[in-house]
């Protein structure tokens, strides 16, 4: 028995036992039918092969460990947003313990969320009465301000029409005629979760801006010198709604922030549980019709929402989450241009702040090869910055980005010699990336906490980067965008490679000469 | 006149009562007239000596109210199918369900993933709008090809459908059928576990319950080749191995000298679920989701079952007692034998760690098994559970708990986030046992907390080695300086 009270024995160590050595291999040989040895190695070693790479290319129907997840997470994650919204997802209620666990996973924060629950006989007869129930309920119990509806896949393929359902519930009492009630349909079997938050985006502005579904006159446009901000579905959003705040108020700017995320999924443990904290109020969000332009700084999250906006009158400006010095740059000369103000020197003392560390490090990322995985706009900026930095994105890949997002990351590759053997992945899983990473190895590897499978199997460092981060705390704490943000994740970068460094330097009279301690 | 010990408990008890009726008419009172009479019949005063807690259970829940179940779906593939390890499970349907149950629920196992085992890995069809307009059978069939292809020490194939899969009347039994014939009687399971289907989780183990029954036991007729058996056979029957459960459940049972030859599910595999009608007597500990193969096992193959408990010490030894009560004298020494070998450390955890909980309070809110079975474990520490309720328990749950429950703990059915949330308030117990979507809620109030499905993150919990792990847990949640930095020391 090693278990002990003295010095009690986790997970790790005490299946390392002896004893249970010993049980989990009887166990293995007397009933488990296990696979003979030289086969399973057989197996094994194939699958690092150009020729596994190929038949694993060749799948059509198969997807193996997706980096994507679907429409109605990344409507929940848009609702919360707004200022006291309860976020409502029509359908099947276990949908919405997901999306609440998945989201909570990531930030460590409460998430709240309703579903409309519906079963076998909703399928059979629609689900009109869960939704009178449900928003009824919903509005009692929660007090929201907003209820914002979206849909789970069986609520879309049973058909069900929001906009006159929710129209009956109001006929019927659930909540006052006046209330407001946006919807979207967020189909799961369409797009992934940045789809989601678009519509749900899209949902929220029509709904204000264009009369509240027929039931108020559409708001006329009275142009103000206004910016909106979009941050799209961001797992930093804390660090980087707030780091994008800091930028703004030091340009002067006047601005709305659409779908502010940021204190919901930050709130204070003071003895007082928020369900709602902060988030974009009512006012600003029909509001900023008015406004002089809309940023948008991920643009594969913003497809329909920033050309709804556009054809209300206002310029739009889409970035690929912009990401080190020129991302940063271009991030605030368009805010320049776009409001006429000019950039304060603080920010070009950031700038030069920014360079300089680089300049310090880039000496040992230079030359270095990296894959990257995630959403389609993260993979921009952070294969941007890469090669800012002399680093080569060598494979970049996307389960949700489009031909046309190939067409950008290709563009991006070729505007730059470290771009020239980089290959970029539309479409893809992680499943292909373990094939790219076997047969075309790299450095290092940036994606969200399932990239540690990959970085189990071939033995790529992973940076941890993106959505979602379950298995490091705090992350999103710290913003990504700005100068501010691109330090941070430089100095993630060189934290990892100088790790690497000593984890390859540390063996006592073998390699412990490069064991240097200055770096 | 002097006032008796018991008159002073009786007196406390009817206090606790009386307050808890208050609490549940005062939470009644948000909620829309309809929903009111029916939250109403989830929520009660265990009376003692009644024979259930006295709610109704296993009913829809009321939309809107922000209920913590899920779907049939994660009973099935998140909880029963998905910890097979030597199986593929095919999220068929939408990318979500399959993204979102990603290894999250902690069902440890050794093996090569992706190689021959594949629990932590996400297989989807991934459905787009044409599958849906068209039906997903033939990207089914394709994808089972390119399984064969690409895993092909692969022992089987599951179909977890997911809601579109029933509602758009797709045929995936014929699909499974074709394709199990294709490769030579592979075993390929069609779970018609779509979400929308009951009313929670439940229904969803019963479903894979069943699936096991005719798509493994059904189908393999005869007796697996190969298996010989002795007369200490036992099968391990629900226990889902998070943070390594099972294994420190099945050491013991080796131990008091039975030989484990089957473990549902966690770290289990194909053949040991095709071995299990070869065991003597199958034990089973989460009852609500696997009751329903052992009472087929025992009616088709004779092979008893019997429910047993390593939550804590006490419970531990009872139930090896009780498994040993099946057996010969030689396994009831073994059972002697294992709870002797053990007490030292069990002395040793509760002199450490009871002082430092005694009298403390709790309040569970858990799925369909640990709201009664870790109230042992509490309860070996001095501690009190004065609030419990399943998330998808049936009636013989609620009867279960009154086994283990004290006068006058405050039950609450399916509850929703509000009830908790006020429930918590007015008792302000000194732990909260839930899960991750409660988690944060009450942590932000200043309520230390454990997430009792996953043991957030710890574990195992179960067996003595697990007890030393769970009152260290418990200790370090309820004694943890942070909570005395919530008030600001100016204020």
């Amino acid at each position: 028995m090693s278990q002990n009270a003295e010095k009690v024995l986790d997970h790790f160590n005490l299946f390392r036992e002896p004893e249970y050595q010993e049980m989990l291999k009887n166990k293995k040989e007397q009933f488990e039918n296990p696979e003979p040895q030289d086969k399973l190695v057989q197996v094994r070693e194939w699958t690092k092969t150009w020729d596994y790479r190929e038949k694993n290319f060749a799948r059509e129907a198969l997807t193996v460990n997706p980096a994507k997840a679907c429409q109605p997470l990344g409507a929940v994650f848009a609702a919360v947003g707004f200022e006291s919204t309860m976020p409502f997802v029509h359908g099947s209620q276990g949908c919405v313990a997901y999306y609440r666990s998945h989201l909570s996973r990531h930030f460590k924060e409460p998430t709240s969320c309703v579903s409309s629950s519906m079963t076998e006989d909703a399928a059979v007869f629609g689900g009109l009465n869960n939704m009178i129930d449900g928003l009824a309920n919903t509005y009692a119990m929660y007090k929201p301000k907003m209820i914002a509806v979206s849909t789970t896949c069986m609520a879309e393929v049973i058909g069900d029409d929001l906009n006159a359902f929710i129209k009956t519930s109001k006929e019927k009492g659930s909540v006052p005629e006046e209330y407001d009630v946006p919807f979207a349909h967020t189909p799961a079997f369409v797009g992934s979760h940045i789809t989601g938050y678009d519509n749900a985006l899209k949902g929220v502005l029509s709904h204000f801006w264009d009369g509240k579904a027929g039931t108020v006159p559409a708001r006329v446009r009275e142009p103000n010198e206004k910016i909106n901000f979009i941050g799209g579905f961001d797992g930093y959003t804390v660090g980087n709604t707030r780091e994008v705040k800091r930028i703004l108020d030091l340009m002067n700017l006047e601005y709305t922030i659409l779908a502010d995320t940021s204190d919901v999924f930050d709130t204070p443990s003071d003895g007082k549980f928020r369900m709602y904290d902060g988030g974009t109020t009512l006012e600003d969000t029909a509001a900023s019709l008015n406004a002089k332009a809309t940023f948008s700084m991920q643009e594969y999250c913003t497809e329909k929402t920033l050309p709804f906006i556009a054809e209300h009158g206002q310029e739009v400006v889409a970035l690929n989450c912009p990401i080190g010095v020129s991302g940063t740059d271009k991030f605030i000369m368009e805010l320049s241009r776009v409001s006429g103000k000019a950039i304060p020197d603080e920010l070009k003392k950031e700038r030069g702040r920014l360079v300089d560390a680089i300049a310090d490090s880039t000496a040992h990322i230079h030359g270095k090869k990296f894959a990257i995985y995630g959403d389609p706009d993260q993979c921009l900026g952070l294969a941007a910055f890469l090669m800012e930095l002399g680093g080569e994105p060598t494979h970049v890949l996307a389960t949700n980005g489009s031909k046309h997002w190939a067409e950008k990351v290709q563009a991006l590759f070729d505007s730059s010699p470290f771009g020239k053997d980089c290959h970029v992945y539309a479409g893809k899983d992680l499943w292909h990336m373990r094939s790219l990473l076997f047969t075309e190895p790299v450095d290092f590897l940036f994606g969200n906490t399932y990239g540690k499978y990959l970085e189990r199997d071939t033995g790529t460092p992973l940076i941890r980067y993106g959505f979602p981060i379950f298995d490091r705390h705090h992350h999103h704490r710290y913003p990504i965008w700005g100068y501010q943000g691109g330090l941070n994740m430089l100095v993630r970068i060189l934290d990892k490679i100088f790790d690497e460094i000593d984890n390859n330097s540390n063996v006592p009279s073998q390699s412990d000469y490069s064991f240097d301690i200055i770096r | 006149m002097s006032i008796t010990a018991e008159e002073t408990r009786a007196q406390i008890v009817a206090e606790t009562k009386t307050r808890n009726r208050a609490l549940i008419d005062e939470v009644l009172k948000v909620y829309p007239e309809k929903t009111a009479k029916r939250r109403a019949k989830h929520l009660n005063v265990y009376e003692e000596g009644k024979s259930d807690c006295g709610v109704k259970s296993n009913i829809k829940s009321v939309p809107g109210v922000m209920t913590i179940r899920g779907c049939a779906y994660a009973g099935s593939k998140g909880v029963v199918w998905g910890p097979i390890k030597d199986m593929i499970h095919i999220s068929h349907g939408p990318v979500g369900c399959g993204q979102y149950s990603w290894a999250s629920r902690r069902n440890y196992y050794i093996g090569t993933t992706g190689v021959d085992t594949f629990v932590t890995m996400q297989f989807t069809s991934d459905f787009q709008e044409k599958d849906i307009v068209f039906g997903g059978d033939k990207k089914l069939e394709k994808i089972m090809d390119e399984i064969e292809d690409l895993f092909p020490l692969n022992h089987g194939i599951t179909v977890q459908s997911e809601c579109p899969i029933g509602l758009i009347g797709d045929d995936i039994e014929a699909v499974s059928k074709k394709k199990s014939k294709e490769y030579g009687g592979k075993t390929i399971v069609p779970v018609r576990c779509e979400g929308f289907r009951g009313v929670s989780q439940s229904l969803g183990h019963h479903i894979a319950n069943d699936s096991i029954r005719d798509y493994v036991f059904e189908k393999q007729g005869a007796e697996p080749k190969a298996f010989e058996k002795t007369p200490y056979d036992v099968a391990i029957i629900g226990d889902y191995n998070i943070g390594g459960d099972a294994w420190s459940s099945r050491i013991l049972l080796e131990e008091m000298g039975l030989r484990v030859i089957a473990q549902w599910s966690g770290d289990g595999s194909l053949a040991e679920l095709e071995n299990t009608p070869m065991a003597k007597l199958n034990v089973l500990h989460c009852y609500r989701s696997m009751n329903y193969i052992s009472r087929y096992m025992e009616e088709k193959h004779g092979v008893p079952w019997v429910e047993y408990n390593f939550f804590g010490p006490s419970k531990i030894a009872e139930s090896l007692r009780t498994i040993a009560s099946y057996f010969d004298d030689h396994i009831k020494e073994g059972a002697e034998r294992v709870i002797e070998k053990y007490n030292r450390l069990t002395k040793e955890v509760i002199a450490k760690y009871r002082p430092r909980l005694e009298g403390r309070t709790v309040m569970l809110f858990v799925g369909g098994l640990r709201p009664r079975h870790v109230i042992g474990a509490y309860e070996d520490l001095g501690m009190n559970v004065v609030g419990t309720g399943y998330e998808f328990g049936h009636n013989d749950d609620y009867q279960r708990t009154t086994h283990y429950v004290k006068d006058g703990t405050l039950i609450y059915d399916d509850v929703t986030g509000y009830e908790f949330e006020k429930m918590v308030e007015a008792i302000q117990p000194d732990l909260v046992g839930s899960g991750i979507k409660e988690k944060y809620v009450f942590q932000k109030m200043g309520v230390p907390f454990r997430q009792m499905h996953s043991w957030d993150y710890s574990g195992p919990y179960h067996g003595y080695d697990g007890f030393a792990i769970f009152a260290r847990d418990m200790d370090m949640a309820i004694n943890n300086p942070v909570w005395s930095l919530t008030k600001t020391p100016w204020e």
